[in-house]
């Protein structure tokens, strides 16, 4: 199902966008909308009970790239960032940084990317006092754009780079965020579609494999890259490229993607001096580091 | 996949690839034949060159150990292990024309030895490629049997007349033509009752039955 066409069904029955991507997937898999819905709660509870349990915490990665990062900029006073988008970037380190800990993450849509949308969920919830059902309609919501993306183009990093983690994500947070204060799916189009676009042609080249650099800093900038994206398209800015065609796009800017920008952590910042002097040492700490 | 899979799973990271499949795949070996007391992991590929730095190990051990994916206790197996007297060991080794995310379980409790290769084929899917020497193409989602039979004429007839369930697969080969041993796996739609798995445990022709058995929502961590 692409999202043209969920748009036609909400057009012509005026139902709850929620419900019309739960009814489309009692149709596509055949499972009861009650208990997908109920299901999406508990994703989304999840979420959020990490992410206030991490907020600006310190923490101790597998590999030490990271893990301070969201404890300094929770310590630092925001210069002009805004308090919604200081919540969501600090909250976004955390979550990418527990993560990177082998902390509990919900991989929305994967665990790279881990950290985008409980940035967006607990900045509302907690700078907006969303309200929980408003929120989880917003969730449902943003959770068919990316089954959208997963459907026709893809969301491994393996396979299209990081616009298809990282990218996605980006495009679900702004789903969300524009579904939250609007109600409308047409505006969510355009957010979506907002936030793919900026994002198209993010190559995939963690350090060392690993996912920790450039991913953790990512997921923080990749947030504030949908709030910007929501909030035009809430001001009634559209997209040109209609969201189904950006996706199309992605996936084939994906595919010509070389291997080497495709999780290899073989080229991009991966390829650089100073990370290969930084795997070199840190396969030898791991190997010569005791097991706890 | 669904909106569950794109919006989920809960799981410990770092890697959907490197720790959920790989933990899952331990797991597997795990809900055949419980905790082991021995078990060595044999990592092939991008699992033997980055192992550490995204902790298969951890995810390996704590699968073997019957942790869920989304247990907060997964980055602590060593200890858990340890705890339950479980002597494993990791080794490296070129597993020949695999995939590149690919682990060999060889887990031993008394005078039972099992051996599970598993793949991990990206997203936390993973693909449970032989069992005891015996090529096979399952999922992990779907109850699976394991069954070791006597290699003799009428016996897999023998053993699905005790089967009314669903059978998605059968994968069958001979595993020692001396002693007339065959190897049978049996991947089903649902779980069989208690009933169904007396009556095989029973049948002449089975000798040891091994029942993995899927439990709702596992794969997503929701309960
Ligand atoms: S750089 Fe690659 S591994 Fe890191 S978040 Fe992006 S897609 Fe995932």
């Amino acid at each position: 199902m692409v999202f043209s066409d969920l748009l036609t069904i909400w057009r012509n029955t005026g139902l709850e966008f929620s419900e019309i991507i739960l009814a489309q997937e009692m149709m596509e898999t055949g499972r009861d909308p009650v208990a997908v819905k109920r299901s999406l709660k508990y994703l989304m509870d999840v979420m959020l009970e990490e992410a206030q349990k991490n907020f600006g915490k310190p923490f101790k990665t597998l590999t030490g790239l990271t893990g301070n990062n969201a404890a300094k900029l929770c310590a630092s006073k925001p210069r002009v960032l805004s308090e919604f988008n200081w919540v969501a970037t600090v909250t976004a380190l955390s979550m990418a940084e527990s993560n990177a800990a082998m902390g509990r993450i919900v991989a929305c849509p994967t665990a790279g990317s881990c950290g985008v949308m409980p940035a967006m969920l607990y900045a509302l919830r907690n700078v907006k006092e969303a309200d929980n059902e408003g929120l989880l309609k917003a969730f449902i919501v943003a959770s068919g754009v990316g089954n959208v993306v997963a459907k026709k183009a893809t969301l491994s990093g393996a396979a299209g780079g990081c616009q298809a983690e990282i990218g996605t994500a980006t495009a679900m947070a702004a789903a969300l965020m524009t579904y939250y204060f609007s109600h409308n799916p047409e505006t969510v189009g355009h957010a979506s579609a907002l936030a793919l676009k900026s994002l198209m042609g993010l190559v995939c080249d963690p350090v060392g494999g690993f996912v920790e650099v450039p991913c953790v800093k990512r997921n923080a900038i990749a947030v504030n890259v949908a709030i910007a994206c929501a909030e035009m398209a809430l001001a009634g800015i559209e997209s040109v490229i209609p969201f189904d065609e950006v996706v199309e796009a992605m996936y084939h800017v994906g595919r010509s993607l070389p291997e080497s920008l495709k999780e290899t952590g073989l080229g991009g910042i991966a390829a650089t001096r100073t990370a290969q002097k930084l795997v070199e040492s840190i396969h030898k700490t791991l190997n010569s580091g005791s097991e706890t | 996949m669904g909106l569950l899979e794109v919006a989920g799973p809960i799981m410990v990271g770092p890697s959907s690839s490197h720790t959920l499949g790989a933990l899952k795949i331990a797991r597997f070996a795990y809900k055949l034949m419980g905790i082991p007391e021995e078990v060595t992991f044999v990592l092939h590929g991008s699992f033997a060159l980055t192992y550490k730095g995204h902790g298969t190990d951890r995810a390996l051990l704590a699968g073997i150990v019957g942790l869920k994916p989304d247990d907060t206790r997964v980055k602590d197996a060593f200890a858990i292990a340890q705890s339950y007297g479980l002597k494993f060991n990791f080794e490296v080794s070129d597993l020949g024309e695999v995939h590149p995310n690919t682990v060999l379980v060889k887990a031993k409790r008394g005078n039972i030895y099992n051996e599970v290769r598993g793949s991990s084929v990206g997203g936390g899917a993973i693909k449970i490629n032989q069992i005891n020497g015996v090529d096979c193409d399952l999922t992990g989602e779907f109850p699976t049997l394991v069954i070791l039979n006597r290699d003799l004429p009428g016996a897999l007839r023998g053993i699905l007349e005790c089967i009314t369930y669903n059978i998605a697969n059968v994968y069958l080969r001979r595993v020692n033509a001396l002693e007339g041993l065959a190897l049978t796996i049996i991947e089903l739609d649902s779980n069989i009752d208690d009933e169904t798995l007396k009556k095989l445990r029973t049948n002449k022709y089975v000798l040891e039955i091994y029942n993995v058995k899927s439990e709702e929502g596992e794969n997503l961590g929701i309960q």
